[in-house]
């Protein structure tokens, strides 16, 4: 019935089937922020707020990325001369004789700031808030979200705090340097290093701000995926996307309030003289008199937060690729129900696994069985939604455009870093393992390049839905290729040197025999690493070309996908449908069904046909 | 500078108010800021170096003036429904009056607790007692302004029951027993676990 699209069938059969909400009959029509601030600056409309996320996500990846540059050049290149970046980094490259070395101070917080700015800034902020404000509303049938005001305010809580994370690389005394944990006592004591000093309560200011943001965000969705749902749209008719973004928003409403408390007690220590983690301290001989905390309990409130963290930033990625790998399949998901409980299994399982990022910090061997046994379970949901997405993809009538090759090479990043997940979330091989680049190796993998993954496919599949344009796929397949390959020859080659002992965060490695030998991979790594680097920045054009100069979006429905952000106008319009808001009549996974290619989730069932699945 | 929010309203299929929901997982989000610092407290607890200290006398006035407040809330938000203007102005006003009546209260308790030697930095669990207490008293402080803005709404707008503003006092309500149970845990929860 649906083989060919015309051009405003949707629409037809919108006003015909949809539900009438009444929300143009009082509404501000055409002059609904329409001035510049309005509309582009302090907008209320969720698809300029993605927009807005996505951006300045972007800007703080360039800035992560570009430090992640700086301190592998000293790993890879320890005697090189570095005078050239001195315009830009100024004291903290120090000269002596003529030849610039980085200054270990800055390197350690150029680590803690590319920790701090990819977790936070760039892969919580900039790919849930992105598509989060972006897809649920489009997805679900809703005209924005629940309350468009606190949507707004979630991005400039956002904004402030990344400019006073920003204001803090500028610092006399540098950010904060102590890793992007911010493990006491380095963290609680100004006088630990210089970037305790300023910089770190510039960094605490900054995340409780972006605590903030991201509560107000998670609310918002929250309510709307349960509240707003158009008629018809039942939990089990929702895209697997809507789904991770509503898990994702459970978590991080949960989880974010945990470390807040962290942080406040945090902020005692440092300011009012508690002693809530400092204990037995000895500072240049002297023992310090504020005594009677625990170290161990900041890390207990952070991991509390740090791990469903993870889940926080994977589980938007999966949601996605499972979207996108059903439509450019051309097939169902496989498993649709088994995918949804496993997204609510690891959204459970997350909460109670914290303690495996501390086997090492003291804690009883014995409650270490315990996160270890769920730790492991964590590995059944996963390898369920990496089988059902396998399966789909098997005997599909794929299209290998950048979006699809994107979510393929998640699985692939999914694997490779999950595997090694196993071996980490063993407290007997983690007596080995912790603290060395096989840590960094793995965490890389599994959430870093695999989240980036899963946000390029989205951004490469939504693309026209945010600027009516595509992206150009011959860049776009070279940035594939290019991230895929790099990815692997970066962080392949850091598993050896951390099974053979060599840690993390080191500044350098000359005066230690066991480790000085892995000097020519260490170049390796940040030859690649350098390559990767300037990879990123052909999508970065590409993303700023294609807004005015990319192929016009011509068809209301380019991927001939099922799912109701295609239904709206090409050119997108305050309350996202022009009319009637559509009802909706079956999943969102009806592609190949009863001979049709696909069937749109607000066709309404053929007699006799069997809906959903 | 920025246009009127457009108001989302529920659609008919779903039976909560949005922004009651709103309020509901923003709760929850308290509970778990709550949650953390007593669960905190529990495991330093067990670690040893602890202070054992009473609770200060005045918070047990202060409870039964947070719990009458409570009460002078639910029968404000009763009189609003029935449109009993009369009711509902002094009843509202007298939920203000409690509620900065608790946060002096609670001030004194804290003077009182201070007086017996139990400070800020000395012992953790001092720190502790003034950090709950005082993260308590700030979320009091937001139920508090938002019953100013009520009052002066109360005595300026003309009184007229519609359904955004039944809906505004319901979520006060909500928030305002909200408050006050999670004093009552916490109360509760510093007597006996001390």
């Amino acid at each position: 019935m649906i083989q060919t699209e015309s051009k405003y069938q949707a629409d037809v059969l919108i006003e015909e089937q949809g539900f009438d909400d009444h929300f143009h009959d009082h509404h501000h029509g055409d002059k609904y922020q329409t001035g510049f601030i309005g509309h582009y600056v302090f907008s209320m409309d969720h698809k300029v707020i993605a927009r807005q996320f996505l951006i300045t996500g972007m800007i703080w990846a360039i800035i992560g990325a570009a430090m992640s540059v700086i301190f592998r050049l000293q790993l890879g290149f320890p005697e090189e001369n570095l005078l050239w970046i001195k315009p830009l980094l100024g004291k903290w490259i120090e000269v002596t004789d003529g030849v610039g070395k980085l200054s270990p101070e800055f390197y350690y917080a150029l680590v803690t700031m590319h920790g701090t700015i990819l977790v936070f800034f760039v892969l919580t902020a900039g790919l849930s808030g992105t598509f989060s404000n972006l897809l649920i509303p489009l997805q679900i049938g809703a005209r924005d979200m629940a309350s468009p005001f606190l949507n707004m305010l979630s991005y400039w809580f956002f904004f402030l705090a990344g400019i006073i994370m920003f204001y803090s690389l500028f610092l006399n005394t540098g950010p904060f340097s102590g890793g992007w944990t911010a493990y006491p006592p380095l963290s609680a004591l100004p006088q630990a290093s210089t970037g305790s000093a300023s910089g770190m309560t510039l960094w605490l200011v900054s995340l409780t701000l972006f605590v903030v943001s991201v509560l107000l965000g998670g609310i918002n969705y929250i309510t709307t995926v349960l509240n707003l749902r158009t008629k018809g749209m039942s939990l089990f008719r929702m895209p697997l996307t809507i789904w991770a973004f509503f898990v994702t928003a459970i978590l991080g409403l949960l989880s974010f309030p945990v470390l807040a408390s962290g942080f406040f007690m945090l902020i005692f220590d440092r300011s009012l003289g508690t002693s809530f983690y400092l204990s037995d301290i000895f500072i240049g001989g002297q023992a310090l008199d504020r005594v009677g905390g625990s170290p161990i309990l900041y890390q207990h409130l952070f991991w509390f937060l740090g791990h469903p963290e993870v889940y926080i930033i994977i589980l938007p990625a999966m949601g996605i690729v499972s979207e996108v790998l059903a439509v450019h399949s051309r097939k169902p998901i496989f498993g649709y129900r088994a995918m949804v409980f496993s997204i609510l299994a690891i959204g459970f399982l997350s909460f109670i696994v914290w303690a495996h990022h501390m086997f090492m910090s003291g804690v009883n061997p014995f409650i270490s069985n315990f996160f270890v046994f769920f730790t492991l379970i964590i590995a059944i949901p996963s390898a369920v939604k990496v089988f059902n997405w396998i399966t789909t993809l098997y005997g599909g009538n794929i299209r290998l455009n950048t979006a699809m090759l994107f979510a393929i090479g998640f699985i692939s990043m999914f694997i490779s870093g999950g595997l090694t997940g196993i071996f980490l979330g063993n407290s007997s091989i983690d007596i080995q393992m912790h603290d060395t680049y096989f840590v960094v190796a793995h965490f890389h993998i599994v959430m870093g390049v695999a989240a980036f993954f899963g946000m390029f496919a989205g951004i490469y599949h939504w693309y026209p839905k945010m600027y009516g344009r595509f992206m150009n796929e011959t860049i776009g397949k070279v940035h594939f290729w290019g991230t895929m390959l790099c990815a692997y020859l970066i962080f392949w080659p850091m598993h050896y040197i951390g099974m053979a002992g060599v840690p993390r965060r080191y500044y350098s490695f000359d005066t230690f025999d066991a480790f000085k030998q892995f000097s020519d991979m260490n170049k390796f790594i940040t030859v690649a690493a350098i390559v990767a680097f300037f990879v990123q920045l052909l999508f970065v054009l590409n993303f700023f070309y294609s807004i005015w100069k990319g192929k016009k979006m011509t068809k209301q429905n380019p991927y001939d996908a099922t799912t109701l952000e295609w239904t709206t106008p090409i050119e997108p319009i305050h309350g996202n449908w022009p009319g009637k808001i559509p009802s909706v009549h079956r999943w969102a996974y009806d592609y190949n069904k009863d001979q049709r290619e696909y069937v749109p989730q607000y066709i309404p069932l053929e007699e006799g046909e069997v809906g959903d699945h | 500078m920025i246009a009127q929010e457009v108001k989302m309203e529920s659609n008919n299929f779903s039976r909560v108010n949005p922004q009651l929901f709103s309020l509901w997982v923003g709760m929850a989000s308290i509970v778990m800021l709550f949650g953390a610092m007593t669960s905190a407290y529990i495991v330093k607890k067990g670690a040893g170096n602890w202070l054992e200290f009473s609770v200060p006398s005045v918070f047990y006035i202060s409870t039964a003036v947070i719990v009458l407040s409570s009460v002078t809330m639910h029968a404000a938000r009763n009189a609003f429904r029935r449109s009993q203007e009369g009711a509902y102005k002094f009843l509202i006003l007298a939920t203000f009056i409690l509620g900065l009546a608790f946060l002096v209260l609670q001030y004194q308790g804290w003077s009182q607790l201070y007086g017996n030697g139990v400070d800020l930095k000395t012992n953790v669990a001092g720190s502790f007692f003034y950090l709950i207490t005082w993260f308590h008293a700030a979320h009091i402080l937001g139920g508090i302004g938002a019953l100013l803005a009520s009052v002066i709404n109360a005595y300026s707008l003309k009184f007229k029951v519609t359904d955004h503003r039944k809906n505004r006092v319901e979520m006060l309500t909500h928030y305002w027993h909200f408050v006050d149970v999670l004093w009552v845990y916490l109360l509760i929860f510093l007597i006996y676990i001390k």
